[in-house]
């Protein structure tokens, strides 16, 4: 068994009130940090490596350290909740299921950023969720941990829940915060950077929920305690919401020790594929990130077992790796189509795209229909050649990330699978009667040895 | 006459008061969420104008709002909407042979209604809930795991509650 940091009390009957949340320790970190200054805070942060939980993997505790401190200037910590890249359900279940952990969590970053008013922005079709966290304020307020004067130190604290209606580019921050403020969630060009203009022009930090939960076990533990688990820049522990055909879809929290192999394999994880079929692709962090065929997903090109931290994922770069992202871990056997799946991935980022920028609102489209007419038989080869001229004139030409995120999964697609695309194309009867299948995908890669 | 009851506009006060002075603008998509909740599901021109005169701002502030974010409708829905993810983590179980079952079952394509104005049909993309596909957003509440029967059963639980 790994270590439980933020799930640890996740099984206890009624850990989502307020009584049985306290009774298992609950509310000591605050009890603490507000004994400690705000730089002090910063500092345990730093000292424990925590990285971004929403996708990006930035140092917390730098980004803590950016926040601008004009005089009479309020500032303000916002909680993403929004939740929208395909595969990612982790931020629900800490919501539903512990949302006093986040409330936690929300409490001694505010105090430690010096947010008098703090937000969660949810992702509006959570709704029941945003009813859980509306009535854990509630309860965290009526027990004195949020309002004035808390503990009698003098910090006045308010937190709000805010709902979002449907828009994955929402959960990029600056699209974030003009939502945040009542508009169209249109990213906003950087610089300004939200640490020194951020929602309603404030000082602002942006932050995942996972992200602010992991604060509470760092204040409780120690920054340099943390940071003793896992491995490298991989710090901590790490929530993966596993899907896709595996046996035991759900949530799970790993040190970032365990190979890619035992996650999905062992029955502590995702507990092997269904009926007995092989494994072919895999998602490891999301939708945005690279596909993996099987072979370059257990092993790295260099023939070395793959972790399940930041960096391993990351190994071979685009190449052969791809990316820890939101955690959002995917898996495919051997029957599914990874045209299909590619064509799903660019419906959903043209649907999403706010439509800014010429190269992702017009690319996304143009990538959707080419991959439709290769999934449905009526695709060319140079479909494919066109496809990829399409998804490199978009990455970095974009105002926001969205544009890569919507670039690189048929990047990948084409780099690992475009015999299967080929396939699609040169049979197009056969290709509507069945899939692709497993072929080559699983197979060892030759490793040079060096002599 | 399109009015919020007088707890509803106690709610919007509410609301208001989250955001600094000055920026009530804010509570502009929680107040429409309300409104698209108390006006039939969905939010037609006076029920905008009615927001935008509730947080003193112009009427285009709210439609260029109303028309960015997906939840809002525009137009009218079924009584009960069905949202079915198609995004490739529910695909990958099945997601497509469920729309097709709601297809042939209510006798609608993707984005119709019932002739009874009971039930709408929406594809719509990743939920949040890929672990537990293939799914569905109704009303307030997900649901998962869902096979053919819980179709069939989810269309009589409806049915049966528009009876009553
Ligand atoms: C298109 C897009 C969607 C994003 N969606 C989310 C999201 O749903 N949740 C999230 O925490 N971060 C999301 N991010 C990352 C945020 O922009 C931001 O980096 C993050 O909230 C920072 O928090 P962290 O440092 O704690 O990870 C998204 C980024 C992009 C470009
Ligand atoms: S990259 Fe796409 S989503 Fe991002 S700002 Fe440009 S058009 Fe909008
Ligand atoms: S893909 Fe359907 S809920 Fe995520």
């Amino acid at each position: 068994m790994g270590v439980k940091l933020l799930l640890e009390h996740a099984h206890i009957e009624g850990i989502r009130f307020y009584d049985a949340y306290r009774k298992n320790g609950g509310y000591r970190s605050v009890e603490k940090a507000l004994k400690m200054t705000p730089e002090e805070i910063v500092e345990e942060v730093k000292k424990s490596g925590l990285r971004g939980r929403g996708g990006a993997g930035f140092p917390t505790g730098m980004k803590w350290g950016f926040l601008a401190k004009p005089e009479g200037v309020p500032r303000h910590l916002v909680c993403n909740a929004d939740e929208s890249e395909p595969g990612t359900f982790k931020d629900r279940y800490l919501m539903e299921f512990l949302p006093h952990l986040l409330i936690e969590g929300l409490i001694v970053s505010s105090f430690a950023l010096g947010s008098h008013h703090t937000y969660i922005y949810i992702r509006g079709e959570y709704v029941w969720v945003a009813e859980i966290l509306e009535q854990a304020i509630a309860e965290a307020k009526l027990n004195g941990w949020l309002g004035k004067n808390i503990l009698g130190t003098g910090f006045d604290c308010e937190i709000y829940v805010h709902r979002g209606a449907g828009a994955y580019i929402c959960g990029e921050e600056t699209a974030l915060i003009e939502s945040l403020e009542g508009k169209r969630g249109n990213p906003r060009i950087k610089p300004p950077f939200p640490a020194i203009q951020g929602v309603w022009m404030r000082p602002t930090v942006v932050n995942n929920v996972e992200t602010l939960a992991a604060v509470v076990p760092i204040i409780n533990m120690g920054g340099a305690e943390y940071a003793k688990i896992g491995i490298g820049k991989s710090t901590g522990t790490k929530l993966l919401s596993a899907c896709g055909n595996i046996n035991k879809p759900g949530i799970y929290e790993i040190d970032m020790t365990i190979s890619v192999e035992e996650f999905i394999y062992s029955d502590e994880y995702c507990g092997g594929i269904p009926k007995g079929k092989k494994l072919k692709a895999c998602i490891p962090g999301g939708s945005s990130v690279p596909i993996l065929p099987a072979n370059l997903l257990l092993k790295t090109a260099k023939g070395e077992t793959r972790i399940m931290s930041y960096e391993g994922l990351a190994d071979g770069g685009f190449t052969t790796g791809s990316m820890m992202g939101s955690g959002g871990f995917e898996v495919f056997d051997e029957d599914q189509c990874v045209v299909r799946h590619t064509m799903t991935l660019a419906r959903f980022y043209n649907h999403e795209s706010c439509g800014q920028c010429s190269p992702c609102r017009e690319g996304t489209g143009w990538m959707y229909k080419i991959l439709k007419n290769i999934e449905y038989g009526k695709g060319k080869i140079s479909d494919i050649d066109l496809l990829w001229d399409i998804q490199r004139k978009i990455e970095g030409n974009t105002i926001c990330p969205l544009g890569d995120a919507a670039a690189w999964p048929v990047a990948a697609a084409i780099r690992h699978f475009r015999d299967e695309f080929e396939w699609h194309v040169l049979n197009p009867a056969e290709s509507q009667e069945r899939n692709y299948g497993l072929a080559h995908y699983a197979d060892p890669i030759h490793v040079p040895v060096a002599i | 006459m399109i009015k919020f009851s007088e707890d509803k506009l106690n709610k919007v006060e509410e609301l208001m008061a989250r955001y600094p002075e000055g920026k009530q603008k804010s509570a502009l998509i929680p107040v429409l969420h309300l409104a698209q909740d108390t006006f039939d599901g969905w939010l037609d021109v006076p029920v905008m104008d009615y927001v935008a005169e509730l947080l003193h701002i112009t009427p285009i502030e709210v439609y260029e709002v109303a028309s960015f974010y997906s939840m809002f409708n525009l137009k009218p829905v079924g009584k009960y909407l069905f949202e079915v993810c198609r995004t490739g983590p529910c695909m990958l179980n099945g997601s497509d042979d469920i729309i097709e079952y709601i297809k042939v079952k209510l006798g609608v394509q993707e984005g119709q209604t019932t002739a009874d104005g009971l039930f709408t049909l929406k594809p719509v993309e990743c939920l949040g809930a890929c672990g537990y596909a293939p799914m569905m957003q109704l009303g307030k509440t997900y649901r998962e795991h869902l096979t053919k029967e819980k179709i069939d059963s989810i269309v009589e639980e409806c049915t049966r509650a528009a009876a009553n």
